[in-house]
């Protein structure tokens, strides 16, 4: 039994009218949603829609043309399609990054980073070794734990997986509920594929291949989510609801 | 996986090597070749052992300057990558003149630094130093400036300061251009120090191989010519393997970053 999430209507993240030009192109048009504390957000659209965009405006590694982001907390913790991990710098090291560029005490911090390597499913001889040493699924374990090592209240996932094998992908997907449940995170995640956005998520903003947005799923199925539940009448549902407007949208 | 070399890496080589100095000692007893002009094989061991411990010597001194330029070169070539790296007017305004520099051959401006510094090791060091300053400059630069811009994004995310930036980051990042760059300007130190020493190495009380070569082709001593040459190419491919292997111990953590 997973521990319920606590969720507090007060938004945590809050896109509001936001749009996105690059030269004549649009990228983004009027984008608005509040995504409360503590819910995850899937984000699917077709390729060249602007949902990465739109996680790097929450991010505030790009700003928009036009419209506004409002964060309710500190600043979101952000993880990227690759690891983008220093190579040259063990997974400890690279865990403990955002420590260091705080200037935050040295004291605990050993603690605190195999707090997160073990939240994440890494041990310590994992946490000892350079990225090379390590296999893809691992690299992104170690990303996901420097991004979880400054207890954010909200995580920006850029398509994680989306290099990852099936197996691997739903072992993690599996693995970052478990984290979003026990740490009582906002989650705003960019992915391609529907079954994943389906399977993790509270709710999927579809965006349409012109960057408006097409449609606001609700996803309201058991919190405690199990890997069979993609077999269920519910889930196919919710599956198809999503596909429907993502095709309707191209 | 590494695979090891085939044996025929070495060995044909050493046996090329081996038919070379056959053939040729052969030459020379058969047409009796003017010592002035191609001494034997034979005869340049011969002066060699009689002269092992001038020649010795003054490999070493030549070693000295070559390191000593070399190691001027690295500092001063990564401050000026450094500088070119985070000022745009510096870049624009200084490198040009940097590309000029390169471009006029040692031996023209190897007098005027002659004159600057005087004869000795000085000069010597400044030509070490200024024939093997560009690599280095051009690949620190490039290391610099080429930042994963994902790391950069993750940079901006914490809200790094420039400082951490360039420390956490860029340098480390550099590294292995530095070494790229630091492997050309290896070979050229020898190539720096034999032209130095050739020009600047007189009247001092240690002498070093260039001095040797210039002295020896004076007086048409083709034997101990020879053995300078032979020492010098020794030296170069020393460096350079130093350099290569210190660059494999330094570059194994960037492995992965070399890969991607």
């Amino acid at each position: 039994m997973t521990t319920p999430i606590s969720m507090s209507r007060k938004p945590a993240i809050t896109i509001d009218d936001l749009s996105m030009q690059y030269g004549d192109a649009t990228v983004l048009d009027s984008v608005s949603c509040d995504i409360p504390a503590g819910q995850w957000v899937s984000i699917v659209g077709p390729s060249g829609c602007g949902k990465s965009t739109l996680l790097r405006c929450v991010a505030g590694l790009t700003n928009p043309t036009t419209g506004m982001v409002q964060l309710g907390g500190e600043q979101p913790a952000f993880v990227f399609q690759d690891p983008t991990l220093l190579p040259w710098r063990s997974a400890a090291d690279n865990i403990q990054l955002p420590l260091e560029l705080e200037e935050q005490s040295t004291e605990n911090r050993s603690d605190r980073i195999l707090q997160v390597a073990k939240l994440v499913g890494l041990d310590a001889t994992d946490i000892n070794k350079y990225p090379r040493e390590l296999s893809g699924g691992m690299r992104m374990r170690v990303s996901i734990a420097r991004a979880l090592v400054m207890k954010p209240n909200a995580l920006l996932l850029d398509e994680p997986f989306a290099a990852l094998d099936e197996i691997l992908r739903q072992q993690l997907n599996q693995e970052l509920l478990h984290i979003w449940q026990t740490q009582q995170m906002t989650v705003l995640f960019v992915t391609h594929n529907v079954t994943e956005a389906v399977y993790l998520s509270q709710r999927v903003l579809v965006l349409n291949a012109n960057g408006t947005v097409g449609g606001d799923v609700a996803i309201d199925l058991p919190i405690d989510r199990v890997p069979a539940i993609r077999n269920t009448p519910p889930f196919l549902e919710k599956t198809a609801a999503v596909t429907r407007i993502l095709q309707e949208g191209l | 996986m590494k695979t090891k070399p085939p044996i025929s890496v070495v060995l044909y080589p050493i046996l090329f090597l081996l038919l070379l100095l056959a053939v040729w000692q052969a030459a020379d007893w058969i047409w009796k070749i003017p010592r002035i002009l191609l001494p034997s094989p034979w005869e340049i061991i011969t002066i060699s052992i009689q002269r092992m411990d001038d020649l010795l010597s003054a490999t070493l001194i030549t070693a000295q300057a070559a390191l000593a330029g070399f190691a001027l070169a690295l500092a001063i070539g990564t401050t000026f990558g450094l500088l070119f790296s985070v000022s745009k007017i510096a870049r624009r305004g200084v490198y040009p003149y940097m590309i000029f520099l390169q471009t006029v051959p040692i031996v023209a401006i190897a007098p005027l630094i002659i004159i600057w510094f005087g004869g000795g090791m000085a000069s010597i060091v400044v030509i070490v130093t200024v024939i093997s300053l560009f690599p280095i400059v051009t690949n620190v630069t490039t290391g610099l400036r080429s930042v994963d811009t994902g790391l950069l994004d993750l940079m901006t995310l914490y809200r790094a300061a420039p400082h951490q930036v360039l420390f956490k980051v860029r340098l480390p990042q550099a590294i292995p251009y530095l070494v790229t760059g630091a492997k050309i300007s290896s070979g050229l130190t020898i190539v720096g120090a034999v032209i130095g020493e050739y020009m600047a190495g007189h009247g001092i009380d240690e002498q070093g191989l260039g001095y040797y070569i210039f002295m020896s082709s004076q007086n048409f001593q083709t034997e101990v010519l020879f053995a300078s040459i032979f020492l010098s190419s020794l030296l170069g491919v020393t460096m350079v393997t130093a350099v290569a292997v210190i660059s494999r111990t330094l570059l194994a953590r960037w492995t992965f970053q070399l890969e991607q």
